[in-house]
């Protein structure tokens, strides 16, 4: 029995491909969006693990010193009071203009085991790595590295335990390579300490201890960034999932008829059951291994501009390149799975209920009840009441991902009632037959169309709100960018003499040289990096304060006072007027806050004359120079060949500002990619609704047509009407997107990157965001009405003939 | 103590280990790099016409590959408690030479366990030569690794008293400490022909030397508290270039303080493809060294315990037929593993028998 009974209930896809085309489309693209972002997601983590891993990083407590390097007879010194310290040097190569983290370590005293690390399988020699012969990078790091040409360089040895864009070598080999001999950046304190040790303020007073994670740990900077991505992965697959449930629904329903003859010949319905469940099963493995495939392709291809966002955001390395891991697979498996068994929970619910004896009515399987559309409108009503209180008294990044969810949700659930409601007054509004048949017929459209259009208004509204948010951030970012890069030139110098020479030539040419540099100190007992800043106009004219106490840059030029960037600002929740201690023996009071967009760090500006006097030996490398505007150019010509400083290390403001702007475009280049994704999913939902119920609709366009309106007129009508409910949805996301660009800007943005910007709004892109939905409700309609119009006569006489 | 082959085994494991740790996965390896076994090139032999001096030969041979200073103690507290202290600094180099500054070609290891009748605790240090983390010096003795020190205490030593004749030897890990001072009664020991121990029957050989005759007193921090103890302690000092051959599994080795004040050493060096090679060195009391091979002396297993899921010979019948020495040597605590990178067996045994007394077992490759 069992065999012929599925034979009977697979036959349907073989006389309805089309509806299995879209069963596994949807499915499959719902899948491979989320999988691709739970792909990038993991790959990112992955990197995170092993940049953390690779020297016990985030796990351990840290020396550092203040003031400039730790020198090698400190470290003997600490190893022979028998502290148990580790050291790395940490320095930079620039390699076609990327920078690559050159990490010196000693083999012999590094943490083992407890790093968390992936140690392969195999045994290297590992002597040529202690000399300093041999150095390890990721594999795309080794190519890059390779191929620049770099002079004194180890051999490169390709090892995934590296992170990406760092050298891993002998500490020796990174001494010769970066021209710092002996010098330590920082000492890693293994975990387990010997009994009886001297304190270390005894042996090292200059030295700090920096808690474990403190500073910049990429997995807490990124989280965010992360959880953003999962949102809109999960959007994704919501958005996709209409399409399956829709799919599913019909196809339950066409097959009422067969499921009834089934029991009725005395099939158990726990084996009709069991036949359902293990075919809805197999589509799902089916479309979930096709979704896996395409999710890796579309990760594959978002990946590098993913790595270009961490690295330009929050200095994480992430490798451009993706490797295929078990966990986010069998995760899209799983939702796959999961998705599919909840689409189709109600039409398994009806099958299992389905009375044998009872006439077997096809009827429209979407067509709700007045209470039921009601109903959900109420809950829809109560989400967006949630989502309100949420955003008066709610606080952390959760609750404000929480309120997204909230607000976007009630708003799909809310949009077929008020479609109801609109296309009411429409109708009161027509005039003739034809206009009201035309709103009527799309009154009971309605909860059939309801799962697309709900569908598109989710990816209309996700797109006007990250789309403002970005647009927002931009002109922002720009505003600031010009006000802060205020300095014509900004030159680097190699060393105090290549300096003095720099002053001498400017002496008359340049209206100020102001050096840019900074100290590393302690606010709200995390490490700071205190810049100096010189006491000019410059400054005080362009520098973009948020809150600032009067003559704020008097009390900064007189070294009573400390400026704070607002990411420093929301972390800690010092303010104006707040007292703090960057370093020993002063203590400022804070006179200002100014915005720093794109920084992770939380930073501070000190006086350039109390800096100089508290650490008079820093040397100062890097150069801001206000020279007039009309010959930057040949200013910096001259300057290259009388100062010897390389040509590389003068940068115009211009150039500065563009290669900023280049980050911050690639940054969102995902969020837009992501966006226009999911509004293809979208489409595609109404295509498939307008397919699926083209059969159905059969009955009720057959009477119109005897009455004597054309196919081709009824086809337009099929448009129009199919554009008209996308424009009321369109219209209806407007305000649903602002409302989500709002809570981006204010509460998600200021949680995740720690800074707020002002809302602005662009209805020019509203406009074309518009046309783009006009114009893929039409051409998802055109198909099905296409179909009608070409339908033979027939056709629509059969439907008089059937005895339905 | 002997064995060169397996110290360059540890001391590779080790290095090898903590570069695993650094990430040098396969990748390192299949990338066929040069070995330490090719870089061999170049280190000096040992010279069976070299005649010792010192304290030159005290100091490090850094143009030799491998080299240790090597302390055992076997101590009592007031209540008899019985325990064994080991302190070792290995000297490894990746190639011959030494040189200042962080490029230094010489590998410090240090290893230090502390045995008691209820338990065992270990320790291990590396570090690299050329900047003073690690080393040996003269003038005064001082051998060194993080604060793990033996040094010399040089006041109130008669002139013509030996550079290691007065010892302070300290060390701590996590979990235990000690601090103990070293008296010579009696002079240096050189082992085989005037410190030139053979090791095989081929012929291969290194620079080995002893100071049995040490009086030790000290404390001993135990996580229970401090713990006073006075006892007797052994000295080696061994080093070479050349490994063993490859048949060679393992090696047991004995250092004996007999109750007479003879003292006895010996190895046997197990050989997968025949019999074991036995040597050793048997020491009046007034240091009178007479070298013993093949049939002067025998080492048999007499019991087995499990230890760190192996099978480990703890219990020794040694004979000595010349000397009229039939002895079982029975560990203190059969769990002495050195659980390190490099695993062994290290700990004190008591001697009962013929003779009667204490001294310290070494067992590899179990």
């Amino acid at each position: 029995m069992t065999a012929p009974a599925l034979g009977a209930i697979l036959s349907h896809w073989r006389r309805a491909p089309g509806q299995l085309a879209a069963l596994v489309l949807g499915l499959a693209l719902a899948t491979a969006l989320w999988s691709a972002v739970q792909a990038i997601n993991s790959e990112a983590r992955a990197n995170y693990a092993r940049a953390a891993g690779m020297l016990g990083g985030s796990q351990l407590a840290s020396l550092t010193a203040p003031t400039g390097p730790i020198s090698t007879e400190t470290f003997v010194r600490l190893r022979r009071a028998g502290w148990l310290v580790s050291p790395v040097l940490e320095g930079d190569l620039r390699v076609d203009g990327r920078r690559i983290t050159v990490t010196g370590v000693d083999f012999l005293t590094l943490p083992s085991g407890g790093a968390g690390l992936q140690t392969g399988s195999g045994e290297g020699d590992p002597a040529p790595l202690l000399r300093g012969a041999v150095a390890l990078a990721a594999p795309g790091t080794a190519e890059a590295v390779r191929g620049a040409g770099i002079t004194g360089l180890p051999r490169l040895v390709p090892s995934q335990t590296v992170a990406p864009g760092t050298l891993l070598m002998d500490i020796g080999a990174a001494h010769e390579l970066l021209g710092r001999p002996g010098e330590i950046t920082r000492l890693t304190v293994l975990a387990d300490q010997p009994v009886r040790r001297a304190p270390l303020e005894e042996l090292a007073p200059n030295l700090r201890r920096v808690a474990p994670g403190a500073g910049m740990d990429p997995v807490q900077l990124t989280r965010s960034f992360h959880l953003n991505l999962a949102a809109f992965g999960l959007l994704s697959f919501a958005v996709g999932l209409f399409i399956v449930y829709g799919t599913i629904g019909l196809a339950f329903e066409q097959r009422r008829p067969l499921f009834r003859t089934l029991r009725a010949l005395g099939l158990p319905l726990r084996s009709l059951l069991t036949l359902v469940l293990a075919e809805l099963l197999a589509l799902a493995l089916l479309a979930g291994g096709i979704g896996l495939v395409l999710g890796y392709l579309v990760a594959a291809a978002l990946l590098p501009d993913v790595a270009a966002t961490l690295r330009g955001l929050y200095g994480a390395e992430v490798s451009g390149q993706l490797t295929f891991r078990p966990g986010w697979a069998a995760a899209g498996m799983g939702m796959a799975v999961g998705g599919t068994l909840v689409a189709a929970a109600q039409a398994l619910w009806r099958t299992a209920r389905l009375p044998v004896l009872a006439a077997a009515h096809p009827r429209a399987w979407a067509l709700g009840t007045v209470r039921r559309l009601w109903s959900q409108g109420a809950a829809g009503g109560a989400l967006l009441a949630t989502a309100a209180a949420l955003s008066v008294a709610g606080s952390g990044l959760i609750t404000g991902f929480v309120l997204l969810g909230a607000l976007l949700l009630g708003a799909a659930l809310l949009l077929p009632p008020v479609l109801s409601l609109l296309v009411a007054v429409g109708r009161r509004a027509a005039r003739g037959p034809v206009g009201q048949w035309f709103w009527a017929d799309a009154q009971q459209q309605i909860p059939g169309l309801s799962m697309a259009l709900m569908a598109l208004l989710l990816a209309l509204a996700a797109n006007v709100g990250v789309g403002t948010m970005v647009a927002s951030f931009r002109v922002t970012f720009l505003g600031w960018l010009d006000q802060r890069l205020a300095a014509e030139l900004y030159v680097t110098v190699q060393d105090a003499a290549q300096a003095d020479r720099l002053r001498r030539f400017l002496d008359g040419r340049a209206r100020a040289v102001l050096p840019i540099w900074e100290v590393e100190g302690r606010i709200a007992g995390r490490p700071v990096a205190v810049n100096g800043m010189a006491d000019d106009r410059t400054f005080r004219e362009n520098w973009p304060l948020l809150d600032a106490a009067p003559g704020a840059w008097d009390r900064l030029a007189d070294g009573t006072g400390i400026l704070i960037n607002e990411q420093l600002h929301y972390r800690s929740g010092l303010g104006v007027g707040d007292r703090v201690a960057p370093f020993d023996g002063w203590r400022p009071e804070i006179v200002g806050i100014y915005s720093d967009y794109g920084n992770p760090r939380g930073e501070a500006i000190a006086g350039n004359a109390k800096l100089t006097a508290l650490f008079p030996a820093v040397e100062k490398t890097r150069f801001a120079l206000r020279v007039p505007q009309r010959d930057t150019d040949g200013l910096r010509r001259a300057l290259t060949e009388a100062t010897g400083v390389p040509a590389a290390a003068v940068t115009d403001r211009a150039a500065v500002k563009a290669a900023s702007v280049r980050v911050f475009d690639r940054t969102f280049a995902v969020t837009g990619a992501l966006n226009i994704l999911t509004l293809g999913v979208a489409a595609l939902a109404i295509l498939i609704a307008h397919a699926t119920l083209a059969a159905l609709r059969l009955p009720q366009l057959a009477p119109v047509w005897a009455l004597g309106l054309t196919r081709r007129r009824l086809a337009r009508l099929e448009v129009a009407r199919t554009v008209a409910l996308a424009a009321f949805t369109a219209v209806l996301a407007l305000p649903v997107g602002l409302l989500l660009a709002w809570a981006l800007l204010a509460v998600v943005n200021v949680q995740a990157f720690g800074w707020r910007l002002p809302m602005q709004v662009f209805p020019l892109d509203w406009l074309r965001l518009l046309g783009l939905a006009f114009m893929a409700a039409a051409l998802a309609a055109a198909g099905p009405a296409r179909r009608l119009a070409r339908m033979t006569p027939a056709r629509f006489l059969e439907v008089f003939a059937n005895e339905r | 103590m002997n064995a060169e082959r397996w110290i360059l085994r540890a001391v590779r494991r080790a290095l090898t280990v903590c570069a695993l740790v650094a990430g040098l996965a396969a990748g390192a390896a299949a990338q066929g790099f040069a070995g330490l076994g090719t870089e061999a090139e170049g280190f000096a032999l040992p010279d069976p016409d070299r005649t010792l001096e010192f304290p030159r030969d005290h100091g490090a041979h850094p143009a030799f590959r491998i080299e240790w200073w090597y302390l055992t103690a076997n101590l009592e507290g007031a209540d008899g408690r019985q325990y064994g202290v080991q302190w070792t600094l290995f000297r490894s180099a990746l190639a011959p030479g030494a040189k200042e500054g962080w490029t230094s070609p010489q590998v410090w290891i240090g290893h230090v366990g502390l045995t008691t009748p209820d338990a065992h605790f270990h320790g291990e240090r590396m570090a690299r030569g050329g900047i003073g983390q690690a080393g040996v010096a003269l003038d005064p003795f001082r051998a060194w690794i993080d604060e793990w020190e033996m040094t010399a205490e040089g006041q109130g030593a008669p002139p013509e008293a030996d550079a290691l004749d007065r010892l302070r030897l300290s060390a701590t890990t996590p979990r235990i400490g000690y601090d103990l001072t070293l008296r010579a009664e009696g002079p240096l020991v050189f082992h085989g022909r005037d410190g030139y121990s053979v090791k095989s029957e081929d012929g291969q050989a290194s620079h080995y030397y002893s100071q049995p005759f040490y009086r030790a007193e000290g404390t001993l921090a135990l996580p229970g508290g401090d713990v006073g103890v006075t006892g007797r302690a052994w000295l080696d000092r061994e080093w070479s270039s050349q490994p063993l051959s490859e048949s060679q599994s393992g090696w047991d080795w004995i250092s004996l303080h007999l109750e007479d004040g003879a003292k006895l050493m010996a190895f046997r060096l197990r050989d997968r493809d025949g019999p074991p090679f036995l040597s050793g060195t048997w020491i009046a009391p007034d240091g009178t060294a007479t070298p013993m091979h093949g049939p002067d002396i025998a080492m048999t297993p007499r019991g087995t315990a499990r230890v760190a899921g192996r099978t480990v010979p703890v219990a020794w019948r040694v004979e000595a037929p010349a000397r009229d020495l039939d002895v079982t040597l029975r560990a203190r605590n059969p769990d002495a593993w050195m659980d390190l990178n490099f695993a062994y067996w290290e700990g004190p045994v008591a001697v009962s028998g013929t003779h009667t007394g204490a001294g310290y077992l070494e067992m590899t490759g179990y």
